[in-house]
């Protein structure tokens, strides 16, 4: 009996040890005080200020803009950390942040990110990392000079907290070669867009009008479509519709499209895509970042046949509207000991030309910048016709209408409406579970959440 | 058959011998001792005062528990990591004991010694790097045995990595990381068995199978229950390999699959370290209750 005590006092110490909990930490540090907007120009308290190098996280595609900055300020002592910028939702941002707030310290002075749900997690609480900026930190002037809406994604309360680097208004890119070839017209409409996928199906088999096999496509054919399945209302406060008409027109166009095989599920990005249908497409509803990252890189696709197209809407919309994929976003922290240092490098990155039209791969966000870029990218002689028009006209057609809320919206119809679709399901009879999905999501996040 | 007959003499050198033993033993012990108790007892502890307590520090009572509990991921992440762990780890005790008994019965040292070599190379691949090269072997546009994955999984990656899969998917990963290891265990254990004892099962007519079943395993139930230990408190930990799977599969597979995960997005994703804790207390509770329960049905301490 003593050694079947013994026994199992063992057994309890492996398990103890296997199966231990969180690591052991700090108490939280009382952040609230720090937070407070008593007696700050800025709308927050910033802390006290001492010289060191400044710390900027960025992903590896915006180590060219940490570089710039540093090639054109010598003098500045920069300490530059490159991440995956929360690339697919991985969270990683968010993570480093908690253990930070619970540490004290630790923080980043600037953040670049692709996701655009920081605002709603970073800028609240006791624990908020992220500092606003249109209260007395950054110019009115500065951030008048986004593109209408391009702050959106940085705004909560009517309080903007982030820049926008790069904006990723959906357009529609194609094969102007092919197109020639098969004697058709560009459509304008969505339901266009449907007649001539069903032609492509029935004449020319195997080439494709669009994807959904990631986890963006909601992005593009639900938000472009006015799909009120996220509508953030307030700081904590959601309305989801996602079998509202306008989602259902959305989702039998997919359904229409996937089951005449016009519309790939592969994921772009798959080893699949590039290998077996990358030289089949004919055209593609899809973000301004496609040209450089999906067609020049991923697709090679080759020079003078890419083409843009005016974004796609339906025909009862007025005006026009369009969805967005991404566009990153840069963010200063409310914990900076370099706060004169780290505007400078936020504003900078952000707004000079010498990084944003030289150097960004993507449309930038501020407008003087914008124009430079498309020009110089239209110079660049790749693209067959007019790729600025489109583009420029897209940027202020976004709809406003599709929020930004704590979690993600790509996250939750990844898991949700894609293993159904590939288990043979149609988008639209998995739209009350893909509603069921955000609602509960959100619920976790505290969210009110009305229908 | 004579007892030993202990002098006089050599009473009091045993007597101190008795004395430097524990002494001894404490030494070789202590650093175990203190590794155990900063990186096992002190985060346990650590953890239990955070699943009792709120985010204000202040006595929570149960409220942790049952609102992770209520949580709509909590229940399908148990059910998940449930059926992972009776499929891995029935796979784990039949085929490691199958496959070792064979490798024991080979007569050839040439052929033991390279199929024991074989069978341990899988599990020198450390966890995550072994995932990462089982994402390889199951997106059948890269997969060296693409045709057995169509023909089990489907044709694209994301067909593969269907719900339905995964425990299949995590069952084979890690019986090809962690079997390997167990099996040349296994043939130590079976080396281990008295030759006579199998004489003396052939004299009696003992087949092959008969002296596997009624003389070799029986022998070997405590390695087996310390296997079963060992690999259930890994199992109930699940989480590299859905982690990465969904990381490769653009979030198909999502990241509060397993128990682990749903505590680290808890933690990490919520900011509330408090129900991550929590879900952490119910995963020692389970795994507590699992070792012990065999452990006393293994008798893994008895004495012979």
């Amino acid at each position: 009996m003593r050694r079947r005590s013994q026994a199992l006092l063992a057994a309890l110490v492996l398990s103890a040890v296997a199966a231990c909990g969180p690591p052991p930490g700090p108490a939280r540090t009382a952040t609230t005080a720090t937070n407070s907007q008593a007696g700050s120009p800025y709308g927050f308290a910033p802390a006290p200020q001492k010289d060191g190098k400044l710390v900027v996280w960025v992903d590896s595609t915006r180590l060219d803009a940490a570089k710039a900055y540093q090639a054109a300020h010598p003098d500045v002592q920069l300490d530059i950390v490159t991440y995956d910028g929360n690339a697919n939702g991985s969270g990683t941002l968010k993570t480093k942040v908690q253990l930070f707030n619970r540490a004290g310290e630790g923080w980043p002075d600037v953040v670049f990110t692709t996701d655009n749900n920081t605002a709603s997690w970073a800028s609240q609480g006791d624990d908020a990392f992220v500092a606003p900026l249109s209260k007395g930190l950054v110019d009115q002037a500065t951030l008048d000079g986004f593109a209408k809406g391009a702050l959106d994604v940085c705004t909560v309360g009517g309080v903007v907290y982030c820049l926008r680097n790069d904006l990723a208004q959906v357009v529609l890119w194609y094969d102007k070669k092919l197109f020639d070839e098969f004697g058709y017209t560009v459509p304008k409409t969505w339901e266009e867009y449907q007649a001539l996928a069903g032609k492509v199906a029935a004449e020319h088999p195997g080439y494709l009008v669009g994807t959904a096999g990631d986890a963006w496509a909601p992005e593009i054919y639900m938000w472009g479509a006015q799909c009120p399945a996220n509508q953030v209302t307030g700081a904590k406060a959601i309305t989801v519709k996602a079998t509202d008409p306008a989602c259902v027109r959305a989702a039998r166009m997919i359904d229409k499209l996937v089951a005449n095989k016009t519309m790939s599920m592969l994921p772009l990005f798959g080893p699949d895509f590039a290998k077996n249908q990358g030289d089949k497409v004919l055209m593609l509803p899809g973000p301004a970042w496609y040209g450089g990252a999906v067609f020049q890189g991923a697709l090679k696709t080759p020079k003078g046949r890419l083409a843009v197209g005016d974004a796609l809407h339906w025909a009862d919309q007025n005006p026009p509207v369009t969805g967005n994929v991404g566009g990153g976003t840069w963010w200063l922290s409310r914990h900076t000991a370099r706060l004169d240092a780290a505007k400078d490098f936020l504003t900078w990155v952000a707004t000079a030309d010498a990084y944003q039209v030289d150097k960004s791969p993507g449309y930038p966000a501020y407008a003087s910048a914008a124009a430079k870029w498309i020009a110089k990218q239209q110079d660049s002689g790749y693209y067959a016709g007019d790729i600025a028009a489109p583009i420029t006209a897209a940027a202020g057609q976004v709809w406003p209408g599709w929020g930004s809320p704590e979690f993600s919206q790509e996250s939750i119809w990844a898991k949700t409406v894609i293993p159904g679709q590939t288990a043979g399901k149609t988008v639209e009879s998995l739209l009350p579970e893909w509603q069921t999905a955000i609602e509960r999501q959100a619920q976790v996040f505290g969210y009110q959440v009305a229908r | 058959m004579t007892a030993p007959v202990i002098s006089a003499a050599a009473a009091p050198a045993r007597s101190r011998s008795r004395s430097w033993r524990p002494a001894a033993g404490h030494v070789f012990v202590s650093g175990y001792v203190v590794l155990l108790v900063a990186f096992g007892i002190v985060p346990t502890v650590y953890a239990l005062n955070l699943a009792f307590t709120d985010s204000g520090g202040r006595f929570a009572g149960l409220d942790n528990f049952v609102r992770t509990a209520q949580d709509y991921r909590f229940l399908a992440a148990v059910g998940h990591v449930g059926t992972y762990l009776v499929l891995w780890l029935v796979m784990l005790a039949v085929l490691v004991l199958v496959l070792a008994l064979l490798v024991h019965r080979l007569t050839a040292a040439w052929s033991r010694a390279t199929l024991r070599f074989v069978y341990y190379v899988p599990g020198a691949l450390a966890g995550a790097s072994s995932v990462l090269l089982w994402l390889f072997m199951l997106d059948p546009s890269v997969s060296p045995v693409d045709g057995i994955v169509r023909a089990l999984w489907g044709s694209t990656f994301v067909a593969v990595v269907a719900p339905g899969h995964l425990p299949w998917i995590f069952t084979v990963i890690a019986f090809w990381t962690g079997a390997g290891g167990w099996i040349v265990v296994m043939y130590g254990a079976l080396n281990g068995i008295p030759h006579e004892i199998i004489e003396a099962a052939r004299v009696d007519g003992a087949g092959p199978v008969r002296t596997a079943l009624r003389v070799q395993l029986p022998m070997l139930r405590k390695w087996i229950v310390y296997m079963l230990i060992l690999s259930l408190a890994a199992g109930t930990q699940l989480f590299v390999e859905p982690q990465l799977i969904s990381q490769a599969s653009f979030g198909v597979v999502g990241t509060d699959y397993s128990l682990n995960q749903l505590a680290y997005l808890y933690a990490f994703d919520q900011n509330d370290f408090n129900g991550s804790a929590a879900i952490a207390i119910d995963l020692l509770v389970v795994a507590v209750c699992c070792a012990g329960f065999f452990v006393a049905k293994g008798g893994l301490f008895d004495a012979d």
